[in-house]
């Protein structure tokens, strides 16, 4: 008989369970821990709804300005190892 | 969508700010013309909507500045968020973004084309923007090696469920401060490491090669970043009406 996972186990495992990167064996015996301990299923939705909200965010075009400064940089930076 | 629109909204009541270190008109030798052609650049290392930058980094490695400007123009977003989410600073961001690239393009030689030039240019855009961290807290160092942790310290604050979708109850606007304001609360050492593998969605092979750091250390510190997040999230989205389990 394999031994129950104490809460401290679990929240150890907790990001490569979420990630999916745990093996089998040690996969089974989270889920088995989250339908047994209420505040590690509680801890286990939050953390990844936390991940969820964070990875819904997206990257914006960068500001005209900003993209303008850092190609004349460039340019400047161009120049002074050409005449180099 | 979030925090990517508020940047947004954020840069562009910054662009009336004035730059610190203005650059004199009079040396710039790219008219707006060619900045704009250099805009359009990325179709050129892009087939069938797919970004492949080998090409593009082949003509850079002869010396072919355009081909450079191309992969600027890919990347240079996500490293000006990344900067940001780093030294949370505009115009340390902007001093990161300008480095990484000019950094880059300096060393592009030592490139080995092991790993993705993307995760490549992280690694030098981490390093610029720890540095900006260091010469802000003249009394103390960061460093990504700090704090090792031993296991022994994970904190769990409260227990509440949440609502199915929690950010609903917020308005774009005041969900991107929340989210804004939990990144920010967390130790440089931590936050490098979530934005990378959470926001930014590197591996996590790929993050410990950005941030010269061992895959364990990565996989620890996303550990407590995350559980760290979701205690700070918890008590804007906690179902309302359900209070705390029994603390464990």
């Amino acid at each position: 008989m394999t031994p129950l996972l104490t809460c401290k186990e679990f929240l150890q495992e907790l990001s490569e369970f979420l990630d999916e990167t745990t093996d089998a064996d040690i996969r089974a015996k989270l889920e088995k821990h989250t339908t047994e301990c209420p505040n590690c299923w509680v801890i286990c939705d939050t953390t990844k709804k936390t991940i969820k909200v964070f990875k819904g965010m997206q990257a914006c075009a960068i500001p005209e300005d900003v993209h303008a400064r850092l190609m004349a940089a460039m340019e400047k930076k161009n120049a002074a190892k050409v005449k180099a | 969508m979030g925090l990517g629109i508020r940047l947004c909204r954020w840069r562009r009541l910054l662009t009336r700010i004035d730059n610190p270190n203005p650059i004199n008109p009079d040396e710039h030798l790219l008219t707006c013309d060619m900045i704009d052609s250099l805009v359009e650049l990325p179709a050129q290392g892009t087939q069938s909507g797919v970004f492949d930058e080998t090409d593009l980094l082949a003509q850079a490695r002869t010396g072919d500045t355009r081909a450079f400007s191309g992969l600027i123009s890919h990347y240079e977003g996500k490293i000006f968020r990344l900067a940001q989410h780093i030294t949370q600073n505009r115009e340390d961001a902007e001093d990161v973004l300008q480095e990484t690239f000019l950094k880059a393009y300096e060393h592009l030689d030592q490139f080995q084309g092991n790993s993705k030039f993307y995760t490549w240019i992280v690694r030098i855009a981490v390093n610029q923007a720890l540095m900006k961290l260091r010469k802000r807290k003249t009394d103390r160092s960061v460093s990504l090696d700090e704090g090792i942790d031993t296991g022994e310290d994970i904190m769990i604050r409260e227990i509440a469920a949440w609502d199915e979708d929690p950010e609903q109850r917020y308005s774009r606007a005041e969900l991107n401060e929340i989210l804004d304001s939990a990144v920010q609360s967390l130790a440089p050492t931590y936050r490098a490491v979530f934005v990378l593998r959470d926001v930014e969605e590197l591996s996590t092979e790929e993050t410990a090669e950005a941030l010269e750091l061992s895959i364990p250390a990565v996989k620890s510190r996303l550990l407590r970043a995350r559980l760290q997040l979701r205690d700070k999230l918890t008590s804007f989205f906690k179902r309302k009406g359900d209070d705390a389990f029994a603390y464990m």
